[in-house]
Parts: structure tokens; sequence; C-alpha cells
């Protein structure tokens, strides 16, 4: 299968929403790439443009939003312009997605069995028996215990964390290529997702899926990700090795999120925080967006600036990054 | 009132300042009563029985006027019951809350309202938890109006001292809490709550539905008002990186008990009940690289059938024959440090 494509390459990515009220450019020129067993963080804050993205790559996006440009390689095969019927055929079989809420991906008034089984039989064609049995090992593989049992109940039966992991068996069921997981976590309790974390890791190593978890945590992407790719405002503003970001960020706003997240270096000291907040996306100019809020703005970051490869494998949409970071 | 104090506690509190809230034994029963068939089929001797959920189990907790104590725990482990009784809008099935050394039940009507006042609760929801039919300045107008905090025709001023210090722009008085971001709303939730000059404020997960940026400016504002207020705070979160921050002191709670308590340094250096050390290991750090999540076994079962014991046993991995059946008491390890486990006593 491997055909020296990455599994999944986005370039140049634009998704924009056409409403009365204007243009929302939600995600506006992204590029990044996610090879076999590798995760990517796609990291931001709510309106960012990480989930559109997301939403995108798996072809659900609904008027008034339109990819109105640029390509999504699936193995090299370009997904923006698939059509509806090809799109059906990877859609859940080679891609597969989970929600931040578990319930956008169960029918409440299906029991689980009946669920899994229909994702088995969408794609493939074997008998009902075998189907059971396939829902049965990817109950099993995400840590249910007694999926026989389990397999009869509804899904109003099963706390959060286990709706979760019903969520996961069902983007397992066709071994996918590539998952993208939206918040997977977020609604979860520690322990709980520790233990979604693990399956997750599991998961690239043994069946060399690509995954992109797309969090607003960045203490997650830090203990999961290979990669990371900062949003802005519907833009990539920085992205390179996980380390290497997160230790040197190139970006002001990377620095900024890092800063805000309480560590255990700076107890009770005040935190580095991000004056203002996230701009609108509704007709935002074509400068940098976070100059407002930015310590280092100047005149001529009114002017878009360029994604530039500041390092090797590092890339920041920014014209003056942090010396410190590029001279070390 | 009259109090035991045995000699070393006494010593301990002439040097410590008082404890602005003593939580003592306190317990939190939540009842399903019966309905009509449901008591019809007991009275016919079916065995049907009374649902009751022990949101809080005995619980003793004491914050020391200045401090800032974190509790700690997942979801359903009682934190925020016990936080809205400590902020006194739940009253306790069992048990005593001192305020300022006094039991509030035993007030009268207007000292009552006096006292509770002096503990504000700032809630999780920015969106649910501020009127959208009022506008800014009669949300946080009113309690001072009420209470006799400021004049009528001073009331504008007063309000606007309170979004200043709370870092809103006083001009957007007039506008409805719909108007405003969530980490405007927290403000906004903020300066009500110090509107009635309050000494303690209860934060239950007061941060949890904000944004990275947005929750570092809120948890600024925490630390910047305990400065110029000389506030008290019980913060509730279930997010340890935030109570690492910003408590002296951290409670960690497990289905409706206290499983440890220690001061802050202390507990991240040196956790002492399994179910700390477990949580503290799952948190993922922004300093841990590509680690391997092991993650705790189990589920956190329900506090409706709680196992014996202690709760965590299921779930622990040294549990012994002991933990199944007697319920471990929090006992100090440590100056200061208290820990409910009986794998300390074998020690």
């Amino acid at each position: 299968m491997a055909n020296g494509h990455p599994t999944l390459e986005l370039r140049n990515l634009r998704t924009h929403f056409f409403t009365r009220a204007g243009v929302v450019k939600a995600v506006d020129d992204v590029s990044f790439s996610v090879g076999r067993g590798k995760v990517l963080g796609l990291v931001g804050e709510s309106g960012s443009g990480k989930s559109v993205t997301g939403f995108s790559i798996i072809g659900l996006i609904d008027p008034p939003g339109r990819i109105t440009g640029g390509q999504i390689l699936y193995q090299g095969q370009d997904l923006a312009r698939l059509d509806e019927e090809g799109m059906r055929h990877l859609r859940g079989n080679r891609i597969a997605m989970i929600f931040q809420d578990p319930m956008m991906t169960l029918n409440p008034v299906l029991r689980i069995d009946t669920q899994m089984i229909e994702t088995v039989l969408a794609h493939e064609k074997v008998s009902r028996e075998e189907a059971r049995q396939r829902a049965r090992d990817a109950l099993g593989q995400v840590g249910i215990a007694s999926p026989d049992e389990r397999l009869r109940a509804y899904p109003h039966q099963f706390s959060g964390g286990m709706r979760q992991r019903v969520a996961i068996a069902i983007a397992l069921l066709h071994k996918p290529d590539l998952i993208i997981a939206d918040e997977p976590t977020t609604a979860l309790d520690v322990t709980i997702q520790g233990q979604i974390l693990a399956e997750a890791q599991k998961l690239c190593s043994q069946f060399g899926t690509a995954l992109i978890w797309i969090t607003h945590d960045l203490s997650v992407v830090a203990g999961l990700a290979d990669d990371i790719a900062v949003m802005y405002a519907g833009k990539v503003v920085e992205q390179g090795p996980v380390d290497q970001v997160l230790d040197a960020p190139l970006h002001p706003y990377t620095a900024g999120l890092i800063g805000s997240v309480p560590s255990r270096n700076h107890r009770g000291a005040a935190l580095r925080q991000i004056p203002g907040m996230t701009p609108s996306l509704l007709n935002i100019d074509a400068g940098c967006a976070f100059r407002a809020r930015c310590p280092r703005a100047e005149i001529r970051c009114a002017e878009p600036p360029p994604m530039a490869e500041y390092l090797p494998g590092r890339l920041a949409r920014c014209i003056h990054p942090h010396e410190e970071a590029v001279a070390a | 009132m009259s109090m035991t104090l045995d000699a070393p506690r006494a010593a301990a509190a002439a040097e410590t300042p008082p404890p602005i809230v003593e939580v003592r034994g306190v317990s939190k029963r939540f009842e399903k009563t019966l309905d009509f068939a449901a008591r019809l089929l007991k009275r016919a001797g079916m065995p049907v029985r009374e649902e009751v959920v022990h949101a809080v189990d005995g619980v003793d907790l004491s914050v020391r006027k200045g401090e800032v104590v974190g509790l700690v725990g997942e979801s359903g482990c009682g934190k925020s019951t016990l936080g809205r009784m400590v902020a006194g809008i739940m009253p306790p099935t069992e048990g005593t809350i001192l305020r300022h050394g006094r039991d509030l039940r035993g007030l009268s009507g207007s000292e009552a309202r006096l006292a509770k006042l002096r503990t504000q609760m700032i809630f999780q929801d920015p969106y649910a938890s501020l009127n959208p039919r009022l506008k800014v300045a009669e949300i946080v107008g009113e309690a001072p109006l009420y209470h006799g905090m400021a004049k009528r025709d001073g009331i504008a001023d007063y309000v606007d001292e309170q979004l200043r210090r709370a870092g809103l722009d006083p001009g957007l008085k007039g506008r409805y809490p719909h108007q405003f971001s969530g980490g405007q709303r927290q403000r906004i939730g903020i300066a009500r709550a110090l509107a009635v000059q309050p000494d303690f404020l209860v934060c239950d997960e007061a941060v949890a539905a904000l944004d990275v940026s947005i929750q570092a400016q809120i948890l600024n504002l925490f630390m910047k008002l305990r400065r110029e207020l000389d506030l008290t705070y019980l913060f509730i979160s279930h997010d340890l990186g935030v109570v690492e921050h910003l408590s002296d002191r951290v409670v960690i709670m497990y289905l409706g008990r206290v499983v440890e308590e220690a001061p802050s340094e202390e507990v991240f250096a040196r956790p002492n009940h399994p179910y700390t050390r477990a949580l503290l290991a799952e948190v993922p750090r922004i300093e841990a690289r590509k680690r391997s999540f092991v993650g705790v076994q189990g589920e956190i079962p329900s506090p409706l059938n709680p196992p014996g014991g202690c709760h965590f046993h299921p779930r622990c991995p040294h549990a012994m024959e002991r933990c199944r059946v007697e319920r471990p008491v929090l006992r100090e390890i440590a100056a200061g440090h208290r820990s409910a486990c009986h794998l300390n006593d074998a020690a």
C-alpha cells in the first residue's frame, strides 16, 4: 500500500464558510503531512480551525462551507476532488474519525452490536457472524471487559470513558490507515484519559496507523505526538518536531501558549499570559492575525507573513521569530 | 462554644493563622425516594430499596486564612458537593461546618446572612451562571445594593470599581452576558462575587471551560486578587497542573472521601496514597515527551454502590485482604501530610 507517499498530505488547504455576514476563512492555507505510524498533534484554541481541518479531510463540510482550494492527498490521491461515492468507500474504512463527544458517533437507539456490524458490512462482504466476531475483537482490543455482553448493550448503559472506547473500537474495525481524533479525551477524567492515550499509542505502533490528534492541550501532545502543528485563526503558524517546538518555539503565539500552561517549573509565579483574545474569523485581513496580541508586532506585520523554514524541518509564519530558537 | 484541643495542635494553632472554614465529619447523602409503585412492591416483600448516593462521606477539612487549598478529584468524587456545602448553598446531611469558628446554624437570621456573604462562589460554566436577562451592571450591582454595601446613588461607581478590579472595561456594563466571551463572562462572575466583599472564595472548576491563553489570564487575576484583597480560596479542579500552580495545600478526594492531604510541594514530590500516585502518573505534562501511557486499570466505580473497605481497592495494585473490609482512616504520616491507606500501617 505504501507507494512512497505519506499517509496524508495537505497542501494549501482552504475551507471557507460563505455566510450572510461575510466569508469565514476557517481554514486558510494549511499544509502538513503525516506518515505511517506517526502522530501529528494539531493544536489550537477554540475557533482556530483545527476541527474544520479534520472535517475537511474526511469530507464532512456542509454548506455554507466549502473546500475552496488546495489538495488533500491520501496516499497520493486527492480527496478534495473525489466524488461522494469514492469518499464513502474511504470514510470509516481507510480513514476514520473519533469525535470529542462519543454520542456523535453512536446512535442512542441502536445496540452496540447493530452499529458495529453495520459498520463492518458497509465496507466488506463478510457474514454477519464474522462481522460480529470482528466487533467483539475490536471491543476487546480497546480494553472493554466481557465484550460479548457489552455488545448487546445500548450506548446509554456505558460510562463516558467506555463510550469513547466503543467509538474508538468502531474506528478500528477496518484497521484504517488514518485516524483523525478530535479532542477525544477532553471530556474524560485524567485516569481514563491515560487509558485512551495508551490505546492510541498501541494502535500506531501495532498497525502503523497515522494519527492526527486535534487538541487544545499542549501537555497531551507533548506526551503523544511526533510532530506538532499549531493553528491560529485558520492558519498553521508553526510546525515541527514536538520536542524542538515545545523547547524552543519560533512563533510568539506558540511561546505564549506554552507560557500559559501551568507547570511545575514556576509554581505560584504569574503565568506568561497572552493579552486579548482570538480574533473573529469573519472578514479577517491578510496580515498576521496574531499581531494585535503580539509583543513583537511592528508595522511590517500588517503584510501577510510567509511560512518560512527557519530551521531544518521547522516552519513558522512570522517575520521575526524568536532569535534564541534560531540561534540555538 | 468549647473546643478541646490537644497540646500539639494548640501549639501548632498558635503559629498558623486560624481556620476561616472548618469542616468536621461532613457527609452529604442524596436519596431517591421510592415512587408509589416501588412502595407497593416493597410492602409486598419485594427487594426494593431506596437508592442512596454518598456524595461526601465523613470529610474533615480546614482552610486557614490567606491559604489557597486545592481540592482535586475526578468526576463524581464529591468535590463540587463539598464545595457547595462549604460555600453554604447546600446543607450537609451530617457534621458541622464552622466559619470563623462559628456554626452558621446557631446564628440568628441577620448574623447568619452576613456570615454567609463572606463566602462567595465562582462557578465553572460562565454561560449558565449569569442571568441572561440582566445587564452586567445589574448582575454585579444587585447583591451589594440589597445588602447595603452601596447606596443607590453610589452604585454606579461601586460597580465600575468591581468591574475594573476584575479586569473589565466599566464602559461595557450596559451589555448583556451573551455579548461577552467566555473569559470575560468569568470576569463578570468574579466581579459579582467580589462585590459583596467576601474574604473566602470557593472556585468550582472556575477555569475548566476556558481556552489555555484565557485560562492563564484568569489564573493570574485570581493570584492578583489574592494579594490585593487578602483572599482565601478553596480551588476545586480536576486539573492537577492548575492546582499545583496555584495552591499552598492540596486535598485529594476519591468517591466521597479524602484520601490524601498535604502541602503542594510535598504531595507532588512524595505522593503517598496509591490513587494520588496513579493520578500524578497519568497527568500529561508539557515536560514529559513521547512517553508511554499506561493507564490506571478499571473504571471509577458508581457512587451508588461503592466497593467496601477502601474505595480504591479494586483498582489498586497494592490491595490486600484488609483493604476490602476496613475503611482506612486519614492519618498523619509526616508533618502536615495526611493519607488514608492501610499500607502506611505495614511500614
